[in-house]
């Protein structure tokens, strides 16, 4: 348990064209940062479905942070902005339901920000490795057998 | 009760509707169910009273009643709230449907009680709309209701008061006792998707089974889709077998949505939908 709280599964949604580019660039201005968040890259935030956040979640997930062009910047002009709308009652429908808002993270990073996408990532890191393991949705995963 | 029954005769009498939507008694007083009439003389088991719970809302987005023509239909306020967020969804067109809307005072929990103060519909309580804000037609007058304690919303200020953790478990433990039959889905006036989510199997979203991790995503899913959207008839919960107090996240919600966007569902068909615009100036204090 104590091995597995230092090494907690982050997933990153993230949009292509900000977020994901400001992470390449991180990646090629050889900036480090701690190796537990796994992306998954979509077109745009607006992409982004909240069933995703709950596979996460489903899938063993410790953390899910969820990051993508700043407010105007939206290379589909308003993707976040509908995105932005949708977090604002998800995240409290998921805090009302008893989810810790620490495992969660919302975002906005660009694409010459790979500076701010390594702080990002390092500081949720250390939050969601504070909460340790997922361990109340451990519990309603092992019940499931049939192809978990 | 007369009323109504002249109305909807004149209505298929005349041609301006092709099929009412409407209650009759069914076994006994204290009972009704949905009936479609076509034809004028079969209006005459219609009534309104105390007991006519279904929202009818539910049936204008079937293909099965749609096919039929112009459908008149019997609505209490909260029912036209549903209408009305329809209209706004772009799902019925205002001149397809004719609304006899009926002034309520208020209805029963369930059949089978006798109406008092004890056993009025919490919904009832709060409501706003008792003379219905989209009508073609009125029937009815409206009378005091009797006032008795708002249950539903002492429950969600305690669970509100619980720390994460507590709130994880009460949920865990009222969702453990979903069975999957969908029943809230079937008689959710909004839950119109010709397929639900629930239904896609490649890839599987959310799992079909009854299961712990199953009925959480289910249940969490379903208040997420209705959030910013559900009109509060609370037929989903009047319909559970097994008695999930899903008001408590659909009011929820709508609370959320009133007190950050200042947006209630189905009072306006001008009103662009909550999840369907957005505003430069949405809160995003949440976001780094």
């Amino acid at each position: 348990m104590e091995n597995k709280n230092q090494d907690p599964k982050i997933i990153a949604f993230v949009c292509n064209w900000c977020t994901y580019t400001g992470a390449d660039l991180a990646g090629t201005s050889r900036l480090k940062y701690q190796p537990n968040v796994r992306m998954i890259k979509l077109p745009c935030t607006g992409r982004i479905d909240p069933v995703f956040i709950i596979k996460a979640f489903e899938k063993g997930a410790d953390g899910v942070l969820v990051s993508g062009c700043h407010p105007g910047d939206c290379h589909y002009n308003a993707g976040n902005f509908h995105a932005r709308r949708r977090w604002i009652m998800f995240h409290k429908l998921l805090d009302y339901l008893g989810i810790d808002e620490n495992r969660l993270h919302f975002s906005w990073v660009s694409a010459s920000e790979g500076k701010k996408f390594v702080d990002v990532v390092n500081a949720f890191t250390n939050k969601v490795k504070a909460q340790g393991p997922f361990k109340k949705y451990e519990k309603i995963n092992k019940e499931f057998v049939i192809n978990g | 009760m007369d009323d109504v029954k002249k109305i909807a005769k004149e209505l298929l009498t005349s041609g301006k509707v092709d099929a009412v939507i409407g209650y009759i008694r069914y076994g006994n007083d204290k009972r009704t169910k949905p009936f479609i009439a076509q034809k004028p003389e079969e209006v005459e088991n219609f009534v309104i009273n105390k007991y006519i719970l279904n929202n009818l809302a539910v049936y204008l987005t079937r293909k099965e009643v749609t096919k039929l023509g112009k459908i008149g239909i019997i609505a209490k306020g909260c029912d036209v709230k549903s209408i009305v967020a329809l209209i706004q969804e772009s799902q019925i067109k205002r001149e397809d449907v004719y609304i006899i809307g009926v002034n309520c005072s208020g209805v029963a929990q369930d059949y089978d009680i006798e109406f008092s103060a004890e056993t009025i519909a919490g919904k009832c309580l709060s409501c706003e709309v008792r003379t219905p804000k989209l009508f073609d037609i009125t029937i009815g007058t409206i009378e005091d209701i009797p006032q008795g304690e708002d249950k539903k919303l002492k429950v969600i200020r305690q669970v509100e008061a619980m720390k994460p953790e507590e709130r994880w478990d009460f949920f865990e433990e009222e969702f453990d006792k979903c069975i999957k039959c969908y029943a809230c889905r079937q008689a959710c006036p909004l839950c119109y998707c010709e397929q639900c989510i629930v239904d896609k199997s490649i890839p599987r979203w959310i799992e079909s089974s009854a299961t712990k991790r199953g009925n959480f995503s289910w249940n969490l899913i379903r208040a997420f889709h209705l959030s910013g959207r559900c009109i509060g008839c609370n037929e989903c919960e009047r319909v559970c077998p097994m008695d999930i107090p899903l008001s408590l996240l659909n009011r929820k919600m709508a609370m959320i949505t009133k007190d950050d966007f200042n947006y209630v569902s189905g009072m306006d068909v001008n009103t662009p939908t909550l999840i369907g615009s957005f505003d430069l100036k949405d809160n995003e204090d949440f976001i780094e």
